[in-house]
């Protein structure tokens, strides 16, 4: 295996240039013999879309699945989460038990979506019983926070109603497309302000479902103080944690408006306590998890791919956090210093776990790779793993080793670290 | 025998005078009054069952809290002859070039105040008034045109100052021999040695469990972890709390150990005072808030770990400007606070004020002593006590010259000496390039690390403060640090090349290194 991989990429971004030259590796074009292409969204709906024909030899690797828009397209994702939670109904599964409200008591982590302009009447239907409530529109298709709007008022949307009484057939195009979902308006605020929290998460197989966590996410907060008022629902530098809007505000390019995850838990513990601080996160880890298991089922498992996800989550004040997007390409432009070191270890320890000793890959690895090599990456969930013996399964995150919560059969919601699922 | 008892009567007699004005008091003779009406109260043994239920209901360990809070404060006993100037600081010296200070200080400050043509104090219009009071939650968004003020001082100009602090009395002679000191603090005080440090801070130990090192991710947490923060979280003793506090405190106890230890109980009577003060700053503006903007400007809002909390850092420390109370602490403060005269009544006693209110003039980094105790508490009225008590406890002395152990002069002479006894190759190489320790050191000490560690590690630090009641812990850390890179300073030619090495302390663990140098390091 003497010879040097071979890359493309159509993203030109240093932190992933840097990271291949390091390496030692070779840039080639696309037309020549590649073994590692990154590649944009864009680029991958080519390579696989059905007139390619395009066939992937066992040296090669790409950094995307197939199909990831059944994970990381709003609609598709909330589509996809509503499945698996029938499925698991209708198999009386303990995890899609129900409270007396009939709200989902461990799979209660999307906000009520809905997709427009198909679901208009019943999205009516909801936004009636409660009329005071906020919703959040996004176009499915976009990234950045392009597109999106707040609205109370039904007026505020006469567009999609009139989509969805004339046409008899849905668009196929989907610059339409949107999805509305129920707005948090009572984020946790932290010295008054709004923020989300950025996880990365790689997948390196779904079936068997392994993914893993890397330890350094971040918050993004807004710059200006949050409000709920119905006046400011206009301001996204309010509502929107995006660097990509909040850059254009009062945006400080020293710290960029960014906590690490470690702040965060600290500040959490030290006013709110050890326990409900631990219950968070474990939450956070179980709803990565089910979103990636929902998906796992339809996702095109070609051995070829990799993916590094950025998730959005956000934090209401009662504790409780929601999954809010997946996204397939996360932004590789740095706006700090920190930045810039954050996302070139990131991309370094994702090569090292999917391209196995930067040597000439070969796809038909196990996709196990050994323990030092994870750098900051965690294993989140490891299907074979938790399928063998039950004794191997004190994976406490203590010990670098698997995060995430062991919920199941108590009717404890969330707590038990002692019962395991699978 | 009769010396001490006589001390302790009158230790105890000013106690029991500073209590009786408390809030405290009251309280206690009211439930003193209220308990008559409970049965086990009998009308002959009254006092005793008084006392009994005291004890029961939980005031009595208010109390032993609070007599002890007095405890810490209180400075040790003098002669009865000595005047109050002798509370402040003893050695004459000192005293004097305190004085001369403040004067460069307040000469700076009047100065400013006639080149921009701002008055000291002025009251504000009620349409600003009104203003302000909405914008109170949100005070950083406010972009007042700050370019033209400067900040009073920086701790560089501060260490200048110390540099040529001399003692009139000492004579050290020319002839330098093995016992010349070679740092730059010129000045005779007594600091202490490592072996002297190892029976301080005993409980730094390599034997005993401690929050910072026992609690890493390698250690069963039944090793220590567990047992420690079970004792914590039944503590209810202020002395207690604070011996307990010096193996480190976890994280979801920190809060209220801090507040048991600094005697600090969130009363309504205090968040009315808080109120109160917030009422002052809507009223007037002083030319010292400006001085505030910037400094948070400056320092907290460019901090990765403390950006988020600029409002409330105006917050406390606006009111922190306005509070008279805190005039008390300078009875055992070597600074005196600066006066100010109503306009045209230079000189006239009755027409004097203190200027700002609490007497405490902002430097450059002040606003750093209130950051990371937003990590802790978020609710206004809390955050501003705990801070208030922290500085007339322990940061007053990081910004005024006296002879006080805790006193910046000594943690600079402490921190010399431990270099040049321990680590006397490096000292001598740094000294050689132009790179004294202490300049690079000194920023760290004045701040109490304040923004040059992480956020977790800093807690830990400051745990250690409170335990131990004293500043020295942080001279030593800064040796530590330096013993830590020694390797690399080694290296180094030139005075910036070792302020490099030493810039980033943001990964260093704070525990471990003290541990190592006070207790594994070859004498």
């Amino acid at each position: 295996m003497a010879g040097k991989v071979k890359w493309v990429t159509d993203i030109e971004k240093s932190v992933l240039i840097n990271n291949f030259e390091k390496r030692g590796w070779v840039q080639v074009t696309e037309n020549e013999d590649w073994n590692f292409y990154w590649m944009s969204v864009q680029t991958i709906r080519n390579v696989f879309s059905v007139e390619a024909g395009y066939r992937l030899s066992d040296d090669q690797i790409v950094n995307h699945f197939p199909n990831h828009y059944e994970l990381t397209r709003k609609d598709l994702m909330v589509k996809n989460i509503k499945r698996y939670r029938k499925e698991l109904e209708k198999e009386g599964s303990p995890l899609a038990e129900k409270d007396e409200n009939g709200k989902y008591l461990y799979l209660d982590f999307v906000p009520v979506t809905y997709m427009l302009p198909a679901d208009y009447n019943l999205f009516v239907e909801e936004f009636r019983k409660s009329p005071s409530s906020t919703w959040i529109m996004k176009p499915c298709g976009k990234a950045q926070g392009k597109g999106i709007f707040l609205i109370n008022k039904l007026s505020q949307i006469k567009k999609w109603s009139r989509d969805s009484k004339t046409s008899s057939f849905v668009s196929q195009s989907n610059k339409e497309a949107y999805v509305i979902s129920l707005y948090i308006n009572n984020p946790l605020l932290i010295g008054g302000r709004k923020f989300d929290l950025r996880l990365y998460v790689l997948v390196s197989t779904y079936r068997p479902l392994r993914c893993y966590m890397y330890k350094l996410g971040f918050c993004r907060f807004c710059t200006v103080k949050y409000t709920p008022s119905t006046s400011e629902l206009d301001n996204m530098f309010v509502h929107l944690t995006n660097v990509a809007i909040q850059k254009h505000g009062d945006y400080n390019h020293i710290h960029g408006g960014k906590w690490t995850v470690s702040n965060l838990r600290l500040y959490l513990e030290s006013t709110r306590g050890k326990e409900v601080t631990s219950k968070l996160f474990d939450e956070i880890h179980w709803i990565i998890v089910q979103s990636l298991k929902a998906v796992a089922p339809v996702m095109n498992n070609d051995k070829h791919c990799f993916e590094c996800y950025g998730y959005d989550i956000i934090i209401d004040d009662k504790l409780k956090p929601w999954l809010i997007e997946v996204n397939a390409s996360p932004s590789l432009t740095s706006s700090t210093a920190n930045d810039r070191i954050l996302k070139y270890n990131l991309i370094n320890d994702t090569l090292n776990i999917a391209v196995p000793n930067g040597e000439i890959p070969d796809c038909k690895w196990n996709k196990s790779p050994p323990k030092e090599v994870l750098g900051n990456y965690e294993i989140l969930y490891d299907e074979e793993l938790a399928q063998g013996d039950g004794a191997d399964r004190e994976l406490r995150s203590r010990q670098g080793q698997s995060l995430g919560p062991r919920a199941g059969r108590s009717r404890d919601s969330g707590r038990a670290v002692l019962t395991t699922w699978k | 025998m009769l010396q001490e008892e006589s001390d302790l009567s009158l230790i105890i007699a000013q106690i029991v005078q500073k209590l009786k004005g408390s809030n405290l008091y009251s309280q206690l003779e009211r439930q003193a009054w209220a308990s008559l009406q409970r049965p086990e109260i009998k009308l002959e043994s009254l006092k005793e069952d008084i006392k009994e239920f005291f004890k029961i209901s939980g005031w009595e360990k208010k109390l032993q809290n609070a007599v002890y809070s007095e405890l810490s404060v209180f400075p040790l006993p003098s002669h009865p002859a000595a005047p109050p100037e002798h509370l402040k600081e003893p050695l004459v010296y000192m005293r004097k070039a305190q004085g001369s200070w403040e004067k460069r200080i307040l000469k700076s400050l009047n100065s400013m105040c006639t080149e921009l043509s701002i008055p000291l104090a002025r009251k504000r219009p009620v349409g600003e008034q009104k203003e302000l009071l909405n914008k109170w939650n949100e005070m950083g968004t406010d972009e007042p045109d700050l370019s033209l003020f400067r900040p009073v001082y920086a701790p560089k100009d501060f260490l200048e100052v110390l540099i040529n602090l001399r003692n009139p009395n000492y004579e050290n002679g020319d002839s330098l021999s093995f016992r010349t000191h070679l740092g730059l603090i010129q000045v005779p005080l007594k600091v202490k040695d490592i072996p002297e440090l190892k029976e301080c801070f005993v409980e730094l130990g390599l034997n005993i469990g401690q929050l910072g090192i026992d609690d890493s991710t390698q250690v069963p947490p039944e090793l220590f972890e567990n047992e420690h923060v079970r004792i914590g979280q039944k503590e209810q003793d202020s002395a207690a709390a604070q011996q307990y506090i010096r193996q480190g405190s976890p994280t979801a106890l920190r809060a209220e150990l801090w507040a048991l230890i600094l005697n600090i109980s969130s009363q309504p009577e205090d968040v009315l005072y808080y109120e109160q003060l917030k009422t002052n700053v809507i009223q007037h503006d002083l030319l010292v808030d400006s001085l505030i903007y910037k400094d948070v400007k400056l320092t907290a809002s460019n901090d990765d770990y403390y950006f988020v909390f600029e409002d409330y850092l105006y917050q406390v420390l606006l009111c922190f400007s306005r509070d008279t109370s805190v005039l008390s602490h300078f009875a055992f403060n070597s600074a005196s606070p600066p006066k100010s005269y109503i306009r045209g009544k230079l000189g006239l006693e009755e027409y004097a004020v203190f200027y700002p209110p609490n007497g405490v003039i902002p430097f450059h980094g002040f606003s750093m002593y209130v950051a990371p105790l937003c990590f802790l508490y978020h609710e206004p009225s809390k955050l501003y006590q705990i801070f208030r008590e922290m500085y007339v406890r322990f940061f007053f002395r990081l910004h005024s010259i006296s002879s006080h152990p805790s006193g910046i002069v000594s943690l600079c002479l402490l921190f010399e000496t431990l270099l040049q006894t321990y680590l006397p190759q490096l000292f001598y190489h740094l000294r050689e390039i132009g790179a004294q320790p202490l300049r690079i050191s000194f920023k760290w000490m004045v701040r109490a690390f304040s923004g040059y560690l992480a956020t977790d590690q800093l807690l830990l630090l400051w745990d250690r403060i409170l335990g131990y009641n004293s500043l020295e812990i942080l001279a030593v850390l800064a040796a530590a640090v330096f013993a830590f890179r020694a390797v690399n300073l080694m290296e180094v030619t030139s005075l910036a090349a070792a302020e490099a090495v030493l810039a980033d302390l943001s990964t260093l663990k704070v525990m471990p290194l003290l541990q190592i140098f006070l207790f594994a390091t070859v004498t």
